[in-house]
């Protein structure tokens, strides 16, 4: 019997598979967007509105890319936006102090990996559940922040600073790119790398994966640090992009970076998404909200819209995924 | 004879009668045809190896399974038991070894669980009357302590007390206890035998399951013994020896052999385990693999066989002792213990020895990564080839490797978890009960497969609790009992009596 006619009796399933089917309808619901709103809105096919679109979701995309890497994990992480804040606020006063970029892109990634690094250490080292030692340091980093800038506003970087976050290269924004980038390094790292399968394995069943001899509390203190550090990027993207730091600047990305991980089909149960799909959900959130702006739907409108779309996008993949075992 | 009821002609009418019960679960005759009658103030000891059937049945006496054939009569009537409320009403109370208290809550709280006195306000519960009712309870088992005592502050000696005046309150007359004494220190144990013999006198039944020789003598009006899911005899005690009791649990069971080519002489010291111990309830354990050796690793469930095993993977925390494997001292994670070339197959593979939800090519070169992988990126086809080689070498039944594990059956899935540990190229193989779950045919392909890797200079320490497995497999075996290896059995010894005797508890 060949292994053809084997499968066809037997369906062959993986997750790789499944992995493409999954980020495959969610291309198609981008596009679908896209066709709808190029239907209904004339400004929407403009050169300027996608880059605006793409620039918008790479800040998303950023914060839960490295989000989606603790959700394979089966973890959580509330802190992310509590720390963009922080390290926003913290590179900006290293530039105003020093007058060097550098130096304050180097603090702010420092700072962002740090506070992961201390998640990752609750949750393995003291055994705190992710979900509530990130919420936990989600409210020590608010209060840090506060406390840092006691009210004040961060102001004027340097110009070439500020290209980061709204310089052009050959016609696309800088954040395009690094969008690109870090969309190549972070799918390349979940899936070409035996780091990315462990962490697959990790969110698969934990207690397997330990006695399966992988290094489970290092996996997950690299996890969190990655997620930790990605905040930080953002955090310089932001502050070169605003042009200014704040100590709420961070209240309303973690929310949106959760949707975007969820939208892309990342299950919260672990073990299952890619970091492309959490690109898409990323790009649907911002296609959806950069639409109704377009058709001037009032703004209040735009967290009841982001809710139902995770909702329905966690059921369809429930569904699709309850057909397959 | 074993399906005839005890001729006893001057006892009353029993007090709780069961006539051919049998319970099924997929692949395995759980009870096959077993009658069992308690008789007023009686203390019925139930006797038999583990997967006897004696948990089996004391579900079905409880309610909590349902039997597919049999008869229940109470006091002569015939009665149905197919709800643990149906049971409750009967007068039937079950204490098992893991309690069933809320820590939180004081005593009288939890003998009156969801049964508590109403106070005056409707919804609100009267806790005078509740603290009354739980101290005339605690008296009449001779229990003297305050009833508002919080549960979580008590030994475990005092919650097993707690629990029977549960029972007691629901005015059980039937009380079933599975090993009560087996976390009770000597004088607790004695004080639990005066309750017995208390509750005795008021006329309550009581069926005992033990492993302790010497309680069943101590205790027991009557004796069951239970093996393969069969009553095998009802014997008194005045009629029996231990021996006799031993050779009735373990039987003959001659349609199960397994092959094995024995080696003339072990090979090298591989794995040498010093006065190990461990919070998870071990102590002092002398363990010595050699290649080419399959060491049994037998005992009771609960003998702490598992917990040596998870100890010397590193799985577990350990308190003192020495692990040497391959000439060097061993002590850490599991990651390092497996990076080494120890390899552990755990007791249940689904929750802790395979991710369901992955391809099988996904688990078999989880542990194998770093060795596949040396340069640390992973290649998909890489794995698939070496996937599709361990399918081909083990028989996996499997359309693909890219097939959800989780979907396969139980031998294959087990082929898998072995499988990953070959790829990894593992020395030591630890096997905690390899062929539970699993089908005769799959059966025999394990052992010879584990027969090939030991032949080939790897060693097996294998737990199982079918011991004919053990006496046909092992070149010799160590026999642990209450956390300690209480004696070690040479080839020419290894016999099942042997085990049962070491495993069994005598003083």
């Amino acid at each position: 019997m060949t292994d053809i006619t084997k499968d066809a009796m037997m369906p062959s399933r993986s997750f790789l598979s499944q992995d493409a089917i999954q980020v495959f309808y969610r291309l198609l619901a981008a596009l679908l967007i896209c066709a709808v709103l190029a239907v209904l809105s004339d400004s929407f096919l403009s050169l300027g509105n996608i880059l605006n679109v793409l620039r918008q979701a790479s800040l998303t995309f950023f914060i839960a890319s490295g989000l989606t890497l603790v959700v394979l994990t089966a973890g959580l992480d509330l802190s992310v936006g509590a720390n963009v804040a922080l390290s926003a606020c913290i590179a900006g006063t290293v530039i105003h102090k020093t007058g060097s970029p550098a130096l304050g892109i180097l603090t702010g990634l420092a700072c962002g990996g740090l506070v992961g690094l201390l998640n990752g250490i609750m949750v393995t080292a003291l055994r705190i559940p992710s979900f509530i030692a990130t919420y936990g340091m989600l409210w020590v980093l608010n209060g840090l922040t506060y406390w840092y800038m006691a009210g004040e506003t961060l102001h004027g970087f340097p110009a070439g600073f500020r290209q980061i976050g709204s310089g052009y290269l050959f016609g696309l924004p800088i954040p395009v790119y690094l969008l690109l980038v870090f969309l190549g390094i972070g799918t390349f790292f979940a899936q070409r790398t035996i780091w990315g399968q462990e962490i697959y394995a990790i969110g698969a069943n934990p207690v397997a994966a330990r006695l399966s001899g992988i290094p489970v509390a290092r996996r997950l203190l690299l996890v969190y640090a990655v997620s930790g550090t990605m905040a930080g990027l953002a955090s310089i993207i932001f502050l070169s992009r605003l042009n200014s730091a704040e100590a709420d600047i961070g209240e309303s990305l973690t929310l949106p970076a959760i949707a975007a991980v969820l939208i892309g089909g990342t299950s919260l149960f672990g073990g299952v998404g890619t970091v492309f799909g959490t690109f898409i959900g990323a790009l649907i959130l911002t296609l959806v909200l950069n639409g109704m702006n377009l058709l001037s739907v009032s703004a209040n409108w735009q967290p009841l819209v982001t809710g139902v779309i995770v909702i329905l996008a966690v059921w369809l993949d429930m569904k699709t995924r309850r057909r397959a075992q | 004879m074993s399906d005839a009821l005890p001729v006893e002609v001057t006892t009353p009418t029993p007090l709780l009668e069961l006539r051919g019960i049998s319970k099924e679960f997929p692949g395995v005759k759980a009870l096959d045809d077993v009658s069992f009658a308690v008789y007023p103030g009686e203390v019925h000891m139930l006797l038999g190896e583990n997967g006897a059937g004696k948990s089996s049945l004391m579900k079905v006496l409880c309610g909590a399974y349902r039997a597919d054939a049999g008869e229940f009569y109470y006091k002569g009537d015939k009665v149905a038991i197919s709800s643990t409320a149906d049971a409750q009403k009967l007068g039937i109370a079950v204490i098992f070894q893991e309690f069933s208290l809320v820590p939180h809550l004081d005593i009288a709280q939890n003998i009156f669980l969801g049964r508590e006195p109403g106070g005056r306000i409707p919804g609100t519960i009267d806790r005078r009357k509740i603290l009354a009712d739980a101290k005339r309870v605690l008296d009449t088992i001779g229990f003297d302590i305050d009833p508002s005592t919080t549960v979580d502050k008590l030994g475990v000696a005092q919650q097993q007390m707690v629990e029977i005046a549960k029972a007691i309150s629901q005015n059980a007359r039937i009380l079933v206890m599975d090993e009560p004494t087996a976390a009770l220190s000597d004088r607790e144990t004695e004080l639990l035998f005066a309750l017995i013999a208390r509750l005795k006198g008021d006329g309550v039944s009581i069926v005992y399951i033990s492993h302790r020789m010497a309680e069943v003598f101590a205790l027991g009006d009557r004796i069951t013994v239970l093996r393969d899911g069969r009553r095998i005899d009802g014997v008194k005690p005045a009629d029996v020896t231990p021996d006799q009791l031993v050779r009735m649990m373990v039987g003959r069971n001659v349609d199960m052999t397994y092959p094995r080519n024995f080696a003339d002489k072990p090979g090298e010291l591989l794995l040498e385990v010093k006065g190990l111990s461990a919070p998870t309830g071990i102590s002092d354990i002398n363990i010595e693999v050699r290649r080419g050796e399959i060491v049994g690793l037998c005992g009771l469930v609960g003998s702490g066989r598992s917990e040596v095993a998870r100890a010397i993977f590193g799985a577990d925390p350990v308190t003192s002792g020495e692990i040497i494997f391959d000439g060097k001292a061993i002590s850490g994670e599991p990651d390092l213990a497996a990076r080494r070339g120890i390899a552990l197959i755990p007791e249940s593979r689904k929750s802790e020895g395979l991710a369901l939800l992955r391809s099988v090519s996904d688990n078999l070169v989880v542990s194998a990564l770093r060795k596949l992988f040396p340069s640390g990126l992973f290649d998909s086809r890489g794995a698939q080839r070496t996937s599709d080689a361990l399918i081909r070498q083990l028989r996996i039944a499997t359309p693909s490797a890219r097939q959800t594990v989780g979907l396969l059956s139980g031998g294959n899935q087990q082929k898998v978890v072995i499988g990953k540990w070959l790829a990894a190229g593992s020395k030591l193989f630890i096997f905690d009960e390899p062929t539970r779950g699993i089908d005769i045919g799959a059966k025999s392909e394990i052992f010879a497969l584990i027969d090939r890797l030991v032949a080939e200079g790897a060693a097996a320490l294998m737990i199982s609790s079918e011991q004919i497995e053990i006496c046909h497999v092992c070149d010799r075996a160590y026999v642990m009992r209450e956390g300690r290896i209480a004696g070690h059995l040479a080839r020419n010894e290894l016999t099942e009596e042997n085990i049962v005797r070491l495993g069994m508890h005598h003083a």
